[in-house]
């Protein structure tokens, strides 16, 4: 988040777009109803009725897939009625007249073909959020796991920097991120092409410092593969051995039967887990980990606030934490990483970390610190690019609308679009040992709208038969004033009904996401 | 102007601010004035008038939550008046329900006998769960409100445990409405209100339905908030007090929004998970049903708690020196003969920064791969 979590109800005008916020990210969703109950504006951009919609003072109800194009379509009305910032575009942006020249082909009566939101609502929306003082936009994996995610992205920023919503208290351009600590991973280094702090592994001076910092040499100058790649890579046999810490691929990667396959070409899969997950089934060595409530260390949340993590109980068994395992791989392999305690670790990543450089533990013993803090004496960042943005004037990159890889036809007529639900987490290893809540959400479902139920003559609770270029999973239909005729809601969490056995795997060309939110498929009754 | 903004309370010279309500300047410079129904943050309701305190010159006490403070204004929290006030109040809501912990019992200035009663009493099925972190008992003790010759109210509607989560024991609600400004003003998820009227008055949720009929997303919020036995977490029960409960601040293992929670245990097992505190950002005290309920996973049967490895397709228990050196010489001989891009790793959105600081240092350093991501675009 460029914003804070509490900077949510200072907005005046709040857009959530992709985001059913209320199941994904509860506690966060109450500073959004509490801004929609003491009068601030709230529109929902979602495919879906969710729960959030209630709250709102308009829902835009937009085909899945058409978000550039909704996004351009509110920046013409912007532009076409004078109401963008013209003092913040002029002082801190860049290519004003190319975005402009686009968005001009996007008029709300054309956009209302493509998106099917009514022109009326789309203009209504845009003076909503361009006459509010100040505007936050909240989005999450309804905007990226598309083919046209970085671009989605790109649109959102776009409309925020038209608006001068950027760099004050209660604006901002705001991803919800969806896990504990992939804000922390991200910042870590945990991806193919950066190292911490997102320098950059194909540059010199970069590799150059961690070369030394690390004492050694030859660190690989080329960036390596993202998840998604390292999948093909493993079934055309081009990779051997996986390494897996704390995932579970074989129910949250898309095709799931492409991704077994791959997987089950492996030469050596190595999985580390505090549960004999679906994908720990398939290893060759299993490693016994620590789980969050048995150890040290700190967590990175969505408002980049690096907070401390600390251990309450004993780890069951023979279990070690997962970097002292990691260590004594190293060792072995000939690399020395020999560290006291998690806190010397973290004294290192602040050291080569410009971002985190003046974090300690010390620092954050009562309240967590957001980066970037580069010094022992910085009050952190709360709101980032107050004065300029990190490459100087912010760039507004006209885009394009583009459909997404995979379209209905006769044979798979619904759309379908995958998530979560409140009372589970990603793949459900966590979640599904509490009994309360298998109560109250005990299996997968299939969420259909009142009309595509009659339509197929599917009641609630009988099994419907679901079935994508890809694979079948059948699951408990359940008919629902929150679908939308035409498209159809999986959760993904459910390994013996897995959504992703349907899912498209598909990739955005540069964040190699994949379009998990839209695929063809069609529903019939299963057999009884 | 600067002159008018003065109040005395308790002969205590003291300015406020605009808005400021007498509790809120009261509080601010550490005057206690008791609170069953105040929920700092939401709008007063003055359901309990337990805070009511003297204004010289008015007619009737006020209610300190509620009236703003203004100029000159000189006002007694514990005057005779008051205090009369509050006994009554107290012992009228002692009246009317099951507030059986004993409280009736005691002998004034007694507190220890008090004490040992009822831990004698301890295992009496009845007896409230929240016997000793109760407002309304707390209340009774220090105003001494003797209720020795009133018997028990039986509750009028019955007790709702039909969820996994949330025990409703109607009969020992005072109808403070904490947990309804809770529910429709923090959390805001509108599932219970007031229903029925006069001496029928019920919190209801929806039509007066069982919560898991109802709105309700079991986050707990109004559990947290209820100074007294009514509302009651199902996991924590039953309380045994003679166990020594510790607890331990920390963050939040599920979404990214990073909530600081408080984790409780006793005897190396998790009893509880509360917000870390109202003041604590980012989620000021709120807690979901994931973090406030899905902890049992920690302690499961389920745990891996050895190396596993793979024979004829069977896992079999491995020591850790014979797992380091299997995926140690696996490791190194797939790097000598397919080179270091044929091997990859997956770090983790679970662990912490620490951890995968260590992962990619590892796959970059010892493996000289690149070939690292985890599950953020999943």
């Amino acid at each position: 988040m460029t914003n804070t979590i509490s900077d949510i109800e200072k907005a005046d005008t709040i857009i959530v777009m992709g985001s059913n916020t209320t199941e994904n990210h509860p506690v966060l969703s109450s500073f959004v109803k509490r801004a929609s109950l003491n009068g601030k504006t709230l529109i929902v951009i979602d495919p879906r009725k969710i729960v959030l919609t209630h709250h709102a003072d308009k829902w835009l109800r937009l085909q899945p897939g058409s978000d550039i194009a909704l996004i351009n379509a509110l920046m013409h009305v912007i532009i076409k009625e004078d109401l963008y910032d013209r003092d913040f575009v002029e002082r801190r942006t860049e290519n004003f007249e190319a975005l402009a020249e686009t968005v001009e082909k996007y008029s709300p009566g054309h956009v209302s073909k493509i998106s099917g939101v009514d022109a009326d609502d789309i203009i209504e929306a845009a003076r909503l959020y361009a006459k509010a003082a100040r505007g936050s936009i909240l989005y999450c994996m309804g905007i990226t796991q598309h083919i046209t995610g970085t671009d989605n992205v790109k649109s959102l920023a776009n409309l925020a920097m038209l608006c001068g919503n950027l760099g004050i208290e209660g604006g901002g351009v705001n991803p919800l991120r969806g896990q504990n600590n992939v804000q922390g991973a991200c910042d870590m280094g945990g991806l193919p092409n950066v190292f911490t702090a997102y320098r950059k592994v194909d540059d010199d001076s970069a590799r150059q410092s961690y070369e030394n910092a690390w004492q050694v040499t030859d660190l690989p100058s080329k960036p390596g593969h993202p998840v998604t790649e390292m999948v093909d890579m493993a079934e055309k046999g081009t990779l051997k051995s996986l390494y897996v810490i704390g995932e579970n691929p074989l129910v949250s990667d898309p095709d799931l039967n492409h991704a077994e396959k791959a997987f089950g070409n492996l030469d050596f899969l190595v999985v580390q887990d505090i549960f004999l997950t679906e994908t720990a089934k398939t290893a060759d060595v299993v490693l016994p980990a620590f789980c969050f409530a048995e150890k040290e260390g700190t967590f990175t949340n969505t408002e980049r606030r690096v907070q401390r993590v600390r251990k309450a109980v004993e780890a069951p068994g023979y279990a070690k934490e997962d970097w002292k395992i990691i260590c004594e791989v190293a060792g072995r392999m000939g690399y020395r990483m020999n560290y006291t305690d998690s806190r010397e670790i973290f004294e290192e990543i602040a050291a080569v970390t410009p971002s985190y450089a003046g974090i300690t533990w010390d620092r954050i013993e009562e309240e967590g610190i957001h980066w970037p803090c580069p010094t022992g004496d910085h009050p952190g960042t709360p709101i980032l690019h107050t004065e300029q943005f990190t490459r100087g004037k912010g760039a507004f990159f006209a885009v394009e609308h583009a459909s997404p890889a995979e379209m209905t036809n006769d044979e798979y007529p619904f759309i379908l679009t995958t998530g979560r639900v409140l009372y589970h987490y990603h793949t459900g290893s966590m979640t599904m040992k509490t009994k309360g809540l298998n109560e109250l959400a005990a299996e997968c479902f299939v969420e259909i709208s009142p009309g595509d139920a009659e339509q197929l003559d599917l009641q609630n609770d009988d099994m419907a038969k679901v079935t994508s270029r890809r694979g079948t999973i059948t699951a408990k239909v359940q008919v629902s004033s929150m679908a939308v005729d035409g498209t159809i809601f999986i959760p993904f969490h459910f390994g013996k009904a897995a959504a992703n056995r349907l899912t498209n795997a598909k990739l955005d060309p540069v964040a190699k996401i994949p379009e998990l939110k839209i695929c063809a498929i069609k529903v019939e009754k299963a057999a009884a | 102007m600067g002159n008018d903004m003065n109040i005395t309370i308790d002969d205590n010279q003291l300015t406020f601010e605009p808005g400021e309500t007498i509790l809120e300047v009261a509080q601010r410079n550490g005057i206690y004035i008791p609170t069953l129904c105040h929920l700092k943050g939401t709008t007063p309701t003055g359901a309990c008038r337990i805070c009511v305190v003297e204004v010289k010159g008015a007619g009737k006490l006020v209610e300190s939550c509620a009236a703003p403070a203004s100029s000159g204004m000189e006002i007694f929290t514990e005057s005779a008046k008051v205090v009369k006030a509050r006994k009554e109040i107290i012992r009228l809501m002692l009246a009317s329900g099951n507030h059986n912990c004993a409280a009736r019992n005691f002998e004034i200035e007694d507190w220890t006998d008090f004490q040992m009663k009822v831990m004698a009493e301890e295992g009496a099925e009845q007896l409230c769960p929240v016997w000793g972190d109760c407002k309304l008992q707390d209340l009774a003790y220090r105003y001494q409100v003797d209720t020795k010759d009133m018997p028990p109210a039986a509750g009028k509607y019955p007790m709702e445990k039909v969820n996994p989560f949330i025990v409703r024991d109607f009969s020992r609600c005072i109808l403070c409405g904490r947990c309804v400004k809770a529910c429709k003003e923090v959390q805001v998820n509108n599932a219970i209100d007031f229903g029925y009227r006069g001496s029928e008055t019920k919190i209801v949720a929806g039509t007066d339905v069982p919560l898991k009929d109802s709105n309700c997303v079991f986050c707990g919020e109004c559990v947290d908030v209820c100074p007294v036995g009514a509302l009651v977490f199902k996991p924590a029960l039953p309380v045994d007090r003679s166990r020594k409960v510790e607890k331990v601040r920390s963050t939040c293992a599920f979404c990214g929004v990073g909530c600081q929670i408080s984790i409780h245990t006793e005897e190396n097992r998790i009893v509880r998970i509360e917000g870390a505190g109202r003041d604590i950002p980012p989620n000021c005290g709120s807690l979901c049903v994931k973090g406030r309920f899905g902890y049992d996973f920690v302690g499961s049967d389920e745990r891996l708690t050895t190396p596993l490895i793979k024979e004829n397709g069977n896992f079999r228990n491995a020591s850790w020196k014979e797992a380091f050196d299997l995926v140690a010489e696996k490791l190194t001989g797939i790097k000598d003969q397919f080179g270091p891009q044929a091997l990859g790793v997956l770090t983790s959105a679970r662990i912490t920064n620490e951890e995968n600081y260590i992962a990619q240092k590892f796959a970059r350093a010892a493996l000289k791969t690149n070939n690292i991501d985890h599950c953020a675009r999943l």
